[in-house]
């Protein structure tokens, strides 16, 4: 079996390399960890229901978009929003999308449900590009960063790149740790179990719609954590936050990570967001960097291709070996 | 009058839909690969229709021309790539379908630029009947029902009359057993993805002088042909058709009725069918 988790020791070196790292970048480099770790958010999310469930997503920008236009229309034009207000608000309309949507897509399964997730998320897409409730293809501005007061106690000020940096840092370990420990729990068990035997689950007598859905709500909420905190550092949101491209993006941050495992989650993050910097830095395609995502494609192509179990599948085997010459040690 | 031309819009749309969907729903009945990239194939054939157009100044020779491109394109992604999925899990199919997306997307910007670019209407097709006074209705896309209600009928004729025919649908409902009985399984594969994109790159080159080219135009169409597939089952040529003109009648009476919300009418009536009959209509349960 795959281990759901890095090894501890290994984890906690990960952990103190990202809180020294400011003390060594430039605020350019803070920005794009604080970036990375936001994606690896959303990628995480995702991976609940890739990963951990079975259900191939194909719309999972919805919920990122929803809870990026929520903050976006709740704040007030030239003042602070409160984010112990906005935060549960923005995760509520991603988790209320989810389920509304969810009540309609669980029932499917297999390439259905990766077309119906898509084509929900398009619909979502159509609203606000269509219509006139979040400004349209124009989008929003979100002029003033959420303030964190809290009864006169302010422990990060968002507004400053390094304290950003670390407010996604610490969302970021919270959510790992809060999937590594339900998906040990009868929850994860549970979905596992559905994944992997669907008829059998049902006649022990779970309830595998609601476990879906659950999933899929989860999945959803965190999603619009993600997309929060993304609205926040872009201090803009647009339709194409939640168009259908961004949904194949985290799922290609996921697959290629490799699924399943909540380390891959947070590697696919890094890798795209650095190869999408370098494919698109003219010193290294020079007049292609525009293209850079015909690069991007092709590299997608030959890698499906030639690595079976995405570039995660590569870090299994060197661990597995690790641990195989431990034993013999 | 208003209330004809407004049907007759819904079925020219639902018919050019059905020659997409037709090909996707097919290649993944037979073949069981979800291929996003059957989008980009309708891109590939307006672009080549509008360059071929301007290259030899002939809009009856470029569309030939184009899907004979799309064709040869076709063939060479199954024997290259396509070819390698067939056994592989529908995830790793939407990610490298993903990535051919990409791929001809930029290549339509390097090769084409981004700009809108019109394509004019053949000067013999290009006028409009007079329904009333004020009223009347272009010639051309009278032309374009025509030709999808004619590719719809020769599509009928080959997999329900032909010999041929007969092996898609035996490849259709059981690969294994298809492949037994001696059918040449991968021939037909490779005959079956080529044929759906040329099919692809038709409705794209006689959708050009309507809808113009444009960057990301296959990409649009691309979702709302699996709604059409959800609806109709996948698989299922019937079901492909009447969802396909219940889509074109959505789509075409909601941007009468309230433009704005016309893109959210389509997938409501996906939702509804979904609550119904999750397995689409022209599938049995």
């Amino acid at each position: 079996m795959t281990p759901i988790s890095l090894p501890r020791p290994l984890l906690l070196v990960a952990v103190l390399a990202l809180a020294f790292f400011p003390f060594a970048a430039s605020t350019f480099y803070v920005q794009l960890g604080a970036k990375i770790m936001i994606l690896a958010i959303f990628a995480l999310s995702l991976d609940l229901l890739v990963g951990h469930s079975g259900m191939i997503s194909f719309g999972h920008a919805a919920y990122f978009g929803v809870a990026a236009y929520a903050l976006a229309l709740i704040s007030p034009k030239y003042e602070a929003a409160n984010l112990w207000l906005t935060l549960p608000a923005a995760m509520g309309a991603s988790a209320l999308a989810a389920l509304i949507i969810g009540f309609f897509v669980v029932r499917t399964t297999g390439v259905y449900f990766i077309m119906v997730t898509l084509a929900f998320a398009q619909m979502l897409y159509a609203v606000f590009h269509d219509t006139k409730a979040g400004g349209g293809s124009d989008g929003i501005y979100i002029y003033v960063r959420p303030e964190m007061t809290l009864a006169g106690w302010k422990p990060l000020d968002l507004e400053n790149p390094t304290q950003f940096y670390y407010l996604a840092l610490i969302f970021l370990i919270g959510v790992y740790v809060f999937l590594s420990r339900i998906l040990e729990a009868t929850f994860g068990r549970a979905l596992a179990g559905i994944r992997l035997n669907e008829p059998r689950m049902r006649s022990i007598g779970f309830p595998v719609f609601l476990y879906r859905l659950g999933a899929f709500v989860l999945a959803g909420a965190l999603a619009g954590l993600a997309g929060y905190l993304a609205a926040c550092q872009f201090g803009f949101v647009n339709p194409d936050i939640l168009a259908w491209q961004q949904s194949g993006i985290v799922l290609m941050m996921v697959i290629l990570g490799g699924m399943g495992r909540l380390h891959g989650a947070v590697l696919g993050a890094f890798s795209y967001v650095v190869l999408q910097e370098a494919l698109s830095a003219p010193a290294l395609l020079g007049a292609y960097a525009k293209h850079w995502q015909l690069a991007l494609g092709g590299l997608i192509v030959l890698i499906v291709l030639a690595l079976p179990h995405g570039v995660g599948g590569l870090l299994d085997g060197v661990l597995r070996r690790k641990n195989r010459a431990g034993e013999i040690a | 009058m208003i209330i004809l031309i407004q049907l007759l819009n819904a079925v020219q749309y639902g018919l050019l839909l059905f020659l997409l969907s037709s090909g996707l729903t097919l290649i993944f009945g037979i073949m069981g690969v979800i291929n996003l990239a059957h989008g980009s194939f309708y891109m590939i054939g307006a672009y080549l229709a509008y360059w071929f157009a301007k290259l030899t100044g002939n809009f009856w020779l470029a569309i030939p021309l184009a899907i004979a491109v799309a064709f040869a394109i076709g063939l060479l992604i199954e024997n290259t790539i396509i070819r390698r999925l067939y056994r592989r899990d529908h995830l790793y199919q939407v990610l490298l379908t993903f990535g051919l997306i990409l791929v001809f997307e930029e290549l339509r910007s390097i090769f084409f630029g981004d700009e809108v670019h019109g394509v004019a209407t053949p000067k013999i097709l290009d006028f409009s009947v007079p329904l009333t006074d004020t009223l009347s209705y272009p010639v051309y896309r009278l032309f374009v029902t025509m030709v999808c209600l004619g590719i719809a009928a020769l599509l009928y004729w080959t997999i329900y009359k032909t010999r041929i025919g007969m092996m898609i649908r035996a490849g259709n409902s059981n690969r294994e057993m298809a492949a037994s009985l001696g059918i040449n399984v991968p021939l037909l594969f490779t005959g079956v993805f080529a044929a759906g994109m040329a099919l692809a790159a038709l409705a794209g080159a006689i959708a050009a002088p309507i809808s113009s080219v444009f960057p990301g135009m296959g990409n649009q169409i691309l979702i709302i042909c699996f709604v059409v597939v959800v609806i109709g089952g996948i698989g299922s040529i019937n079901g492909a058709l009447i969802a396909s003109i219940a889509i074109g009648f959505a789509d075409t009476l909601g941007k009468v009725i309230a433009a704005e919300y016309s893109a959210i009418a389509v997938y409501l009536v996906m939702a509804l069918i979904l609550l119904w009959r999750p397995q689409g209509i022209g599938n049995q349960a």
